[in-house]
């Protein structure tokens, strides 16, 4: 986890070892991030709220399946069934017994445990390409239920679920839901933080880099992997139910492939094996569409394709993908990275060696 | 009766989209997520030659043919080549992001709203009789029909040519074909050609049948199944696989749920991972090493 200090930093006892912040420079970094985003809200317009919100839930879902892909090395191309499964179980609950927050938000946890649980059966005999097209598969036939359930009790358009009151307050503002989402966000981080620096995290780690080794080692392969998706799918299905209320309405047109690939592309462009990518990622996925718009108004011959905006951002969205795979397969991390070993090792320049990529 | 004569076209729609999927990953081990776009592709190319060519729908229709052939070895080419040594399932990831590239393409190109290749090649699509009260669209006959030529041709060039032996060695044993001075990437570029081309004919048929519209990947993300229950590396296999998920398709929803024809593959896809991950002609492969 630890990156390499600059110099004259040493741990001395396990105390210090098990901090989670271990410089001063680093605490002085997060209190400039907190201050900064505890200010954002108050400078921003509703517009960058909507944005900072929106970035803020898919972080959430691209921490769950930064864990399960880029650690525990399991590949899921089903990450928007769960969400989906999340904001279904909120709507559901919301719709046929009017139920409150606390109630469904647990509800949503617990379903997404269980899928979570259904999801990790195939990996016990599958891996790789097969594992990804089994949840594939589950991806869609969690689409299906829902669209039956939207189907069969007439909200065929949607469901529409009303803001959530949590202790006499209701959330109904961008300002309201940036704190609410800010702190979902966090508390994920520092659940993965810890879950990453602890045994489990170990674990999934052996289990992704060789797995017969992970068994030689006496971790318990079978239980671990199911775990990791059970981790994920829980967080997943969170972020879905909070997604659910946020937009206020729950539709299966909502999820689709195309969402799973998204949070799959979040953590390629992030970085695999790291979380801070998944947030990065997260950030850049969210952002890049409305990037894309804002660039195209600029554009002279924007005016021909503008009714076309979703096919640009379809082919553009498409290009960065290869763009990253085929030439920085490290990710947002990765350019982050070698931008600090320049500062760290300057003013000497270190050319890296050929076969040391 | 038309029920079974409706099996038998979604059976040989599947079966033909599904030797694409079949063709590449026999030869190189990456399953190809792009494989319905490129089918669509290949369906827009028919469109574009339709109307460059005007009265002449025979030429219209080799022009888009090869124009699909061309699309495959240039995606080898232009990108599946610097894949190579990366892991498989980046492969598969660079597929996936190729085939929303290709969907933002086609729609800037062409359009969202539906096309009538049909009308474009100034053919029309009657409905023929079999036995006594089923009856067939011409397009879907002729679907049927080139079904059974592609199967037979991509059999006999397998076993008999040159080029079909180089791609069962280079498919069985990489290293060793390269090692007996098979061009690798001369047989890999052409299973992706291959694939692409019988991928777009699927398309070309499909749209000459019910039209052309971006939806049409749906069909081939379908038919990906159909593969994998025959067992992703097995020709036979996929003509079995596309038999037993058309099938299924087709009866569920007569019998059951109209809603479920999107989801039944995948249903049975499910359960054919959970009992036989390697399907039912495919061989098994070796699945954990250290």
């Amino acid at each position: 986890m630890s990156r390499i200090h600059a110099s004259g930093y040493y741990r001395v006892d396990y105390a210090q070892d098990l901090r989670l912040i271990q410089t001063r420079t680093q605490r002085g970094w997060l209190f400039a991030a907190l201050a900064a985003l505890a200010t954002f809200p108050w400078l921003a317009d509703a517009f960058l709220l909507d944005l900072a919100n929106q970035v803020f839930l898919a972080s959430i879902g691209a921490l769950a399946l930064m864990l399960l892909t880029g650690f525990a090395g399991q590949i899921s191309l089903g990450h928007a069934g769960l969400l989906a499964a999340g904001a279904f179980t909120t709507g559901i609950l919301f719709k046929e017994l009017g139920a409150s927050f606390w109630v469904t938000l647990p509800a949503s946890a617990a379903v997404g445990a269980l899928l979570g649980l259904v999801f990790g059966l195939p990996s016990l005999r599958l891996r790789g390409l097969y594992l990804a097209v089994s949840t594939l598969a589950l991806h869609f036939i969690v689409a299906y239920l829902g669209g039956e359930y939207e189907v069969r009790r007439g909200f065929s358009t949607g469901i529409v679920v009303d803001p959530p009151q949590i202790g006499g307050w209701t959330l109904d503002s961008g300002r309201e839901w940036y704190a609410v989402l800010l702190v979902a966000c966090i508390a994920t981080l520092l659940v993965c933080i810890n879950l990453l620096r602890a045994k489990t995290g170990r674990a999934w780690q052996a289990i992704r880099d060789g797995e017969a080794v992970a068994e030689a080692l006496g971790v318990g392969v079978p239980a671990y992997k199911l775990l990791a998706f059970v981790v994920s799918a829980t967080m997943t299905s969170i972020a879905g139910c909070l997604f659910a209320y946020y937009r206020g309405f729950v539709s299966v047109e909502a999820f689709s492939l195309f969402l799973s690939i998204q949070y799959i592309a979040m953590v390629i462009v992030g970085g695999m094996g790291s979380l801070l990518g998944a947030l990065l990622g997260a950030a850049f996925v969210v952002l890049f569409p409305y990037a894309i718009e804002a660039a195209m108004q600029w554009m002279p011959f924007a005016q021909r394709v503008s009714g076309m905006v979703f096919a640009v951002n379809y082919a553009a969205f498409g290009l960065v993908m290869i763009g990253f795979l085929v030439f920085e397969p490290q990710g947002l991390v990765g350019v982050w990275r070698r931008i600090q070993d320049w500062f760290l090792l300057w003013p000497f320049r270190q050319r890296p060696l050929a076969a040391s990529r | 009766m038309q029920l079974a004569v409706n099996i038998v076209v979604l059976t040989a729609i599947y079966a033909l989209i599904s030797c694409g999927y079949v063709l590449v990953y026999r030869v190189s081990r990456v399953l190809n997520l792009a494989h319905g776009e490129l089918m669509m592709l290949g369906a827009y190319g028919l469109l574009a030659t339709a109307s460059l060519f005007g009265g002449h729908p025979g030429l219209a229709l080799a022009a888009a043919g090869g124009f699909a052939l061309a699309v495959g070895v240039a995606v080898y080419w232009g990108l599946m080549l610097r894949m190579t040594g990366e892991s498989v399932l980046a492969a598969v990831l660079c597929t996936i992001a190729l085939g929303i590239l290709l969907r933002g393409v086609v729609t800037l190109a062409w359009g969202a709203q539906q096309e009538y290749p049909l009308a474009e090649l100034g053919w029309t699509n009657p409905s023929i009789h079999v036995g006594a009260d089923a009856r067939i669209s011409a397009a879907s006959l002729a679907l049927v029909v080139l079904t059974a030529l592609v199967y037979a041709g991509l059999f006999a060039f397998l076993r008999h040519t040159r080029w079909g032996i180089r791609m069962r060695a280079a498919g069985q044993n990489p290293l060793l074909a390269a090692q007996r001075g098979i061009r690798l990437h001369g047989v890999y570029a052409l299973a992706w050609g291959l694939a692409t081309f019988t991928g777009g004919l699927a398309g070309m048929l499909i749209a000459l049948d019910s039209g052309l519209q971006a939806t049409m990947v749906t069909i081939g993300l379908k038919a990906f199944p159909a593969a994998l229950v025959g067992g992703l590396d097995s020709l036979v296999g996929a003509l079995v696989g596309s038999l037993i998920v058309g099938a299924a398709e087709v009866l569920l929803i007569q019998y059951v749920d109209p809603l479920l024809s999107d989801v039944a593959p995948f249903f049975i896809l499910l359960a054919m991972l959970v009992a036989r991950p390697w399907g039912l002609f495919g061989t098994r492969e070796e699945i954990d090493r250290v």
